[in-house]
């Protein structure tokens, strides 16, 4: 599913930030990637994503080697991934149903389906009633269903979100956690990257990667690094 | 590629004031390029309507024979630079003196004999309308033995040449130098209308668009600009120059292919220039 092996990410101007990371995540399983601002779960994020290449070692995506990635593979590669942010990234001036369809528009899907299918999403986050609300008229809570509903669209194997409860409130966190699990327990791997340990005490059963200064220093699933020392 | 289009109409439809603002500004700038066309295109029309009139009059005396008179007119018109010869008779000469100047009327009518000489008005072909070729043919004709005098506006046609000279390279000059500002006051406007949907870029790249995808609609948008943009100007030039014309003084209007080139000019400007802003844009993975 998705494997890196030996991983470093070196950026010119700030040095490692990533630091011959392994990892394996296999189908069907959820992962908190934890640890600090700058400990180097985005950067994860953004290399499975392929939106950078690891500057050493490999990462492997569903069949797809960061070694021997073609620029036209990403984004056959994306379209199998969801993915959701922080800050949502929604375009102001469409609504909620405009927002998911979009990711339906770039596959080139007809556009009778599209938007059957985009109202059908915004069902399975909760929204189905906010269909033609701008994101400015959304609540927090409910812009990040959006963002799910659209990662959701291209039916992904994967879903990745990073600090996707970072602006909500407790309440509404709790909810998108929940929405998570959900599409978990329907088979989806689920990727997220959190610094809110609170949230990953709450789900003990789910696999923790804790990552410090760009190296992993736990795991869960028993691929403990040894401290030096 | 109607999916871009659609794309592209949206675009207008999402941010009608920055895509106004960006006709707007191609426009004007065409427009004032425009202008300048106009004006250019003026002074060469007047100037080579003037230059049509440069020609040389070469004076016969009395007694070359009718024959003689003949075959020079002939042969000066085998030459390659002369566009035609006209012999002018010395009655032909008297009329057209006692017709364009009146006040010598009844001085001419009064004389027993006719003091005017019969001459060959000769014009030269376009391109050989300078000083050097006007003076070569010149010193041919008056070889002849008969011809007595030979004359050519000297000063007046060495001025109208560098005064041609003059007007040639203030138009590659200053139309170089409006075409720049007006290449890069579109190519702003269209980076500045890229820029605003940077995010858009950034969203359809992370739901998995293909590059192509992204670009197409940008392109449309740039060749629309640059297209309505250049008939928007075209437009208002001809305004301009019905305006001159009603108020100041009678001038042409440009050539049509002329228009049609700077139209489509402009709407390929409009598409590379968008092509250019994009691809700052796709950089990367």
């Amino acid at each position: 599913m998705i494997k890196l092996t030996g991983v470093s990410k070196v950026y010119p101007r700030t040095g490692y930030a990533l630091r011959n990371v392994n990892l394996h995540v296999p189908k069907g399983s959820f992962v908190f990637l934890t640890g600090h601002s700058g400990a180097g779960k985005s950067t994860i994020l953004r290399l499975i994503q392929m939106a950078e290449l690891p500057t050493e070692g490999e990462l492997r995506v569903s069949g797809t080697s960061s070694a021997r990635l073609r620029r036209s593979d990403v984004p056959k590669l994306r379209r199998k991934m969801g993915m959701a942010f922080q800050d949502f990234r929604l375009l102001k001036d469409r609504t909620a149903e405009e927002n998911v369809a979009f990711a339906l528009e770039v596959t080139g899907a007809r556009r009778s389906l599209i938007r059957q299918r985009a109202a059908r999403l915004l069902g399975k986050v909760g929204l189905a009633a906010r269909g033609q609300a701008f994101p400015e008229e959304l609540s927090g809570g409910e812009k990040q269903r959006v963002a799910i509903a659209r990662a959701l669209a291209n039916e992904p194997f994967i879903l990745l979100a990073d600090e996707p409860t970072g602006n909500l409130d407790e309440r509404a966190s709790r909810g998108i956690l929940d929405l998570f699990r959900e599409i978990n327990a329907n088979g989806m791997t689920v990727v997220m990257a959190t610094h809110d340990l609170e949230l990953v005490r709450r789900h003990p059963s789910y696999r923790v990667v804790e990552l410090s200064a760009g190296e992993v220093v736990f795991d869960s699933a028993g691929t403990v690094r040894e401290e030096a020392g | 590629m109607l999916q871009a289009l659609r794309g592209a109409l949206a675009a207008f439809r999402r941010t009608p004031v920055l895509v106004v603002i960006s006709i707007l500004a191609v426009s004007l700038s065409l427009f004032v390029f425009g202008l300048f066309a106009l004006t250019a295109f003026n002074i060469r029309g007047a100037l080579s309507e003037i230059e049509e009139r440069v020609e040389i009059v070469a004076y016969l005396s009395d007694d070359a024979t009718a024959e003689e008179a003949g075959r020079a007119e002939v042969e000066i018109r085998d030459h390659t630079q002369v566009l035609d010869v006209r012999y002018v008779s010395k009655t032909e000469a008297l009329a057209i003196a006692g017709r364009e100047l009146p006040e010598f009327r009844e001085v001419f009518s009064g004389l027993d004999a006719n003091p005017l000489p019969a001459s060959y008005e000769i014009r030269l072909r376009p391109g050989y309308r300078t000083p050097e070729v006007v003076e070569a043919v010149t010193a041919q004709v008056i070889a002849y033995p008969f011809v007595e005098e030979a004359d050519y506006g000297r000063d007046w046609v060495a001025r109208l040449v560098s005064l041609q000279r003059i007007a040639a390279g203030a138009t590659v000059i200053i139309g170089g130098a409006f075409a720049a500002v007006a290449g890069i006051i579109i190519a702003t406007a269209v980076r500045i209308a890229v820029a605003a949907r940077r995010e858009e870029i950034e969203i359809m790249r992370l739901v998995g668009a293909t590059d192509g995808f992204i670009r197409r609609p940008f392109l449309i948008e740039g060749w629309l600009t640059g297209l309505i943009g250049g008939l928007i100007a075209a437009f208002l030039t001809y305004l301009a120059h019905r305006f001159v014309s009603a108020t100041l003084m009678e001038i042409n209007w440009l050539p049509a292919e002329w228009l049609m080139l700077a139209v489509l000019a402009g709407s390929a400007y409009g598409l590379l220039t968008s092509a250019f802003a994009v691809r700052r844009h796709l950089r990367g993975l």
